[in-house]
């Protein structure tokens, strides 16, 4: 019907001269998006690729062999291999020179804890946030008095710094909080085990909701306004419309709002540090796996190491699997593209 | 497009080469004696803290830097919170960098940044003396006999209390006395004690009080675990039997200091343990109805010892500079400057028994009977981890017994005992 | 105002000719659903200005509470004051916010205009040409988003301090950037894909070169894609705190540290209302940027594009 759903890039024509070969063409392509590319990859090989590589390098050595009993001070670690990994997934601790089982309140202990934690909390924001996110978005999209308003209210919760948003709901969760004042309950907020998570729950819904509002509204501006026109001519209901035409159009900046959302929520660390300080329940219903890394810098830089790069493989995993799953076509293959083109 | 290619590829292995080298020159991995890097020069030092609210640290600079035009200092000012100071320190002392020369330890971290060679000990050219000095707060400064750090201000907790609820019964002096008091509290329908109880570094402040005051020890001198002892199981079951009668309010378990504090203030409390900043919270803050009503005693046991001590970064290339900033920051005149403009207790002796300070202070007397018996936490270059370990296991612990569920002391005890050693001893 | 359904603008459906009185009965039908819908519309917008605005609302009545009252939970304001604000910008207390604004405002700014034209000169590589290794590079870019920050902190401090630039605005811009880029590319990247490059084509038949072509043609279409992208990277550098805390100094502070860094008149208090008070006006100038901003996120598709 209408040919702007799906559009195969197509290539560059040839040169004008129309004398150079097709693999002076591809070439010519090639260096082109080199020049375009290169800055941004120069830009995020210093600043993320050269510390990833440091981190692993650290992950694989241990920070200190023992103290010197003669002057007490710290001897130089090695080469360990994999022992900070085993560490952290077989909860192995090693105490008195032998290798037991991490005793409850080391960071290793609290390592499947966080996993849990961690997804715990990405699934049930990301999913409240994409659901309030397009009902926000629909409601943004439409014309009435106001919209400008609506539209720079959405934004205010993203728009104030995580830090502050933390400490202004850590106010309104204290036990003494207004919440718990207006609402006549006395619920721990930050202490019990649920609560405390709903607690993050509740406020990181609050603050990012406008994130994936705003990114579906891009979205939503893509969609041609006949295609409605015609589908109602045809007689469809406004679920209908929704689930036929507004879904499968809305899907490329959808899917990539959801990536940057579960990958973002994967490595929360500034809002249940500062709202539960990774606390709740037996003491660590809210800790998640960046916050353990946190801790453990404290004490073990290339134990810590190690978590993050375990944390990287699973965020990772978990990025690998949703492009999988959703077909999204994200790296943009023109084979592919080209094949769905003749589809339509 | 081979031209292309091969500008890529230079650039490229430019790149790397830079990062490598960077890299090599960078990677320190643990650390090593290093009291034989940085330079022992004079000249300008760099001066870093926690944030400082009171203004006094600015007014020394200022006096020092008028007597020292050719040392002239900068005071740096990290943020208020405990952990950030400690990871902005060990940042910059990871990477050897000379931009700190002098900063503000809190107590419990001189093992930790002696262990990894980051101090500078204060022996032969940089020797102090320390005779002037309490000698519980001077042995916070030492690690493995050596003295790492010069003391600067000092802490500990003293028990406040509602003088009007207890009327006539004498002010408790022990743990035991003060939970039979408690029975007044009832009567007023108040919760009747907290201390710090969320997770965190008070929590283990709370700890190490309960245990050492039933006559436990948590650790000994090589970092072993010690709290296989009658004693530090019955310091444990104090705090856990308090949660579970209701004595400490199930609330307590979110309560740092000024969380307690805000409870004693608006008359829903009738005894609170915490630092003696409050005396001076209580009198002022507009939400505090008890302003004339209570009354400050020593702490009902051992209390902790808090405070900060100063060092030399191992790396700073002024050190002599720096110890003579620290004598300054000791002397008479600045420690008068804190407790009178800050609020921060002074560390000679002879200050306790300066009538002109006591008189202005009177809280400096109570002070003075709780640092008397004061119990340092564990001293140990581990402490990051023992502390995780505490926290953990005693929060677990307390939250069960507010619960109403077994809190498992014994278990507890062994599970922090087996988490510290799993973390490492000196010995 | 016209009212509207979920999917679109009003229907403006060519009436077919009929008699009178069916016209007019169908007029009024259609006037009564205008009505009903336009009145959900009203009520859902009511909803989500106060979901999102009420615990803004306590943000400001404690930002105008005295700070003797910090923990007054009286949901109205009471005891209101101005003296947060005056405590927020004085500096005697060792808080710099005015600078910090100046600071956060520079580098926010910088970081926006260089992630924008590199991620759409990147993604409009990324969605026009094919070229060997495209998906590595996308990849490499997503991978980026995929290591925790706070692991990335201290090698990067170790590397910046050894280039001599720790606390320096080359600090914080160059990581802003690297972190703007992975959602710049990937959104404007997504955005290219749908566009009509057949109208790019006919510009260019027509004597424009591909840059030309580009930025007359397909960047206006694609603006709400731009303009959302650069609020969102804004938003995101301005409330960044874990790189700033550890790479600026006292002069290159942002806003964020520094109101981390408030502290008020007594040890172990946190001086709430104050940091209230500094959020508040931090939060201020993204408001009002939003506001002049919020109509060039939503544009619909010029007339004459392509159809059916």
């Amino acid at each position: 019907m209408t040919s702007s759903v799906v559009q195969a890039p197509a290539p560059l024509p040839p040169s004008r001269a129309g004398r150079e070969s097709a693999e002076a063409n591809r070439r010519r392509i090639t260096r082109v998006a080199l020049y375009l590319l290169a800055p941004t990859i120069v830009a995020m090989a210093i600043v993320v690729a050269y510390p990833i590589v440091i981190s692993i390098i650290n992950s694989f050595q241990s920070d200190f062999s023992g103290i010197d009993p003669k002057t007490g001070l710290f001897q130089q670690g090695g080469f360990v291999g994999l022992e900070n990994y085993t560490n952290w997934l077989l909860q192995q601790c090693q105490s008195g020179g032998k290798t037991v089982s991490c005793p409850a309140g080391t960071n290793e202990s609290q390592f499947y804890d966080s996993v849990f934690a961690t997804f715990l909390f990405t699934v049930v924001t990301v999913a409240l946030e994409t659901a309030f996110g397009m009902w926000m978005a629909l409601i943004m999209n439409r014309s009435f008095r106001g919209r400008g308003i609506l539209r720079a209210a959405v934004l205010v919760p993203w728009a104030i710094p995580t830090a502050v948003t933390a400490k202004l709901w850590y106010f309104i969760f204290a036990t003494n909080g207004v919440l718990n004042t207006v609402l006549g309950l006395h619920t721990l907020w930050t202490a019990d085990l649920w609560a405390s998570r709903w607690a993050i729950i509740i406020a990181d819904t609050w603050k990012t909701t406008p994130f994936m509002a705003l990114l579906i509204l891009a979205g939503l501006q893509l969609i041609p306004e006949d295609v409605y026109e015609a589908a109602r001519m045809d007689g469809a209901s406004t679920a209908q419309q929704f689930v036929r035409i507004t879904l499968p159009l809305l899907k490329p900046a959808l899917v990539v709002a959801i990536l940057f959302r579960t990958l973002d929520a994967l490595r929360m660390y500034d809002l249940p540090a500062i709202l539960t300080q990774g606390g709740g329940g037996g003491g660590d219903a809210t800790t998640t796996l960046s916050i353990l890394v946190v801790r453990e810098l404290r004490s073990h830089i290339d134990s810590a190491s190690a978590l993050s790069t375990i944390t990287f493989i699973i965020i990772f995993a978990v990025a690998f699997i949703f492009i999988r799953l959703l077909g999204a076509n994200i790296t943009g293959s023109e084979k592919k593209a080209r094949k769905v083109a003749k589809e339509l | 497009m081979r031209k292309a290619m091969r500008v890529a590829a230079a650039g490229a292995t430019l790149a790397l080469t830079t990062l490598g080298l960077v890299a090599c020159s960078s990677s320190g991995g643990g650390a090593g004696g290093g009291s034989s890097s940085g330079g022992g020069g004079t000249g300008p030092i760099t001066y870093v803290q926690g944030k400082d609210t009171s203004g006094v640290v600015n007014k020394l600079a200022a006096i020092w830097n008028q007597a020292h035009p050719k040392e002239k200092v900068t005071v740096k000012q990290q943020s208020d919170q405990a952990d950030q100071q400690h990871d902005d320190l060990a940042q910059h002392l990871q990477q050897k960098l000379s931009d700190y020369d002098v900063f503000s330890t809190d107590v419990v971290w001189t093992a930790e940044f002696a262990a990894k060679g980051w101090l500078q000990p204060l022996t032969g050219a940089y020797k102090l003396d320390t005779s002037p000095f309490l000698p519980s707060v001077v042995k916070t400064g030492q690690y493995h006999g050596v003295q790492y750090a010069a003391p600067s201000s000092t802490d500990s907790q003293i028990l406040f209390y509602r003088k009007d609820l207890l009327g006539s019964t004498p002010v408790p002096t022990t743990w035991d006395e003060m939970m039979k008091d408690c029975s007044i509290a009832k009567k007023a329908n108040i919760p009747c004690y907290t201390g710090q109880f969320a997770k965190y570094e008070g929590l283990t402040v709370n700890f190490n009080e309960a245990i050492t005051s039933a006559g436990g020890t948590v650790v000994d001198d090589k970092g072993n675990p010690t709290l296989d002892t009658p004693e530090a199981k019955a310091g444990l079951t104090r705090l856990t039997t308090a949660f579970a009668d209701g004595n400490i309010p199930k609330a307590a378990l979110t309560y740092q200091e000024a969380q307690g504090l805000s409870a004693f203030e608006t008359g829903k409390m009738l005894f609170l343990t915490n630092w003696p900043y409050a005396v001076s919270a209580i009198k002022t803050d507009g939400t505090s109805v008890v302003k004339n009503k209570f009354g400050i005693a020593g702490y009902p046991g051992k209390s902790a010892v808090g405070g900060h001590n100063l060092a030399i970064s191992a790396y700073s290339n002024h050190k002599a500079t720096a110890l003579k900033f620290i004598e300054f920051m000791e002397s008479d005149q600045a420690q008068k400057m804190n407790i009178q403009v800050a609020s921060l207790a002074p560390v000679r002796s002879s200050s306790y028994t300066d009538a002109s300070l006591t008189q202005q202070f009177p809280y400096l007397t109570t002070l003075k009977a709780s640092l008397d018996n004061a119990v340092a936490r564990p001293i140990s270059p581990y402490y990051p981890a023992i502390t995780t370990a505490i926290e953990n296991n005693t929060y677990k612990a307390l939250t069960a017994a507010a619960n109403g569920q077994n809190p498992d002391v014994s278990g507890t005890l062994s599970s922090i005992a087996a988490a510290i050693k799993a973390a490492g001893t000196t010995g | 105002m016209s009212s509207t359904s979920v999917a679109g603008p009003a229907t403006a459906t060519a009436e077919r000719p009929v008699f009178a009185e069916e016209t007019l009965a169908r007029v009024r039908a259609r006037r009564r659903r205008a009505a009903g819908a336009a009145a959900r519309t009203a009520i859902q917008a009511v909803l989500i200005v106060v979901w999102c605005l009420l615990p803004f609302y306590w943000m400001i009545v404690t930002a105008f509470r005295d700070p003797q009252y910090t923990y007054d939970p009286t949901p109205w304001p009471t005891h209101v004051t101005l003296g947060n604000f005056a405590s927020a910008f004085d500096t005697s207390y060792g808080n710099y916010l005015g600078r910090a604004l100046g600071n956060s405002f520079f580098i926010c700014v910088v970081v926006t205009v260089i992630a924008l034209v590199l991620g759409i000169s990147g993604s409009y590589a990324l969605a026009r040409l094919d070229f060997p290794g495209k998906g590595l590079v996308m990849g490499f870019i997503l991978g980026a988003s995929m290591f925790p920050g706070v692991a990335i902190l201290t090698p990067l401090f170790g590397l910046f301090s050894q280039l001599h630039w720790s606390g320096q605005y080359q600090a914080l811009i160059i990581p802003y950037i690297a972190g703007a880029l992975p959602l710049t590319v990937y959104t404007l990247n997504s955005f290219f894909r749908e566009m009509p490059w057949e109208l790019e084509e006919a510009a260019r038949i027509d004597g424009c070169t591909s840059a030309q072509a580009f930025r007359i043609v397909i960047l206006p279409l694609a603006a709400p894609a731009v303009f959302t992208t650069a609020i969102l990277a804004f938003i995101a550098s301005w409330n960044e705190y874990l790189l700033a805390s550890v790479l600026s100094s006292d002069q290159t502070q942002t806003v964020t540290v520094a109101i981390a860094n408030f502290a008020g008149t007594t040890p172990h208090v946190e001086p709430y209302t104050i940091i209230m008070a500094a959020g508040v006006v931090v939060t201020i100038p993204l408001i009002i940027l939003v506001l002049i901003f919020q109509r060039r996120i939503v544009a619909g598709l010029t007339a004459g594009g392509v159809k059916g």
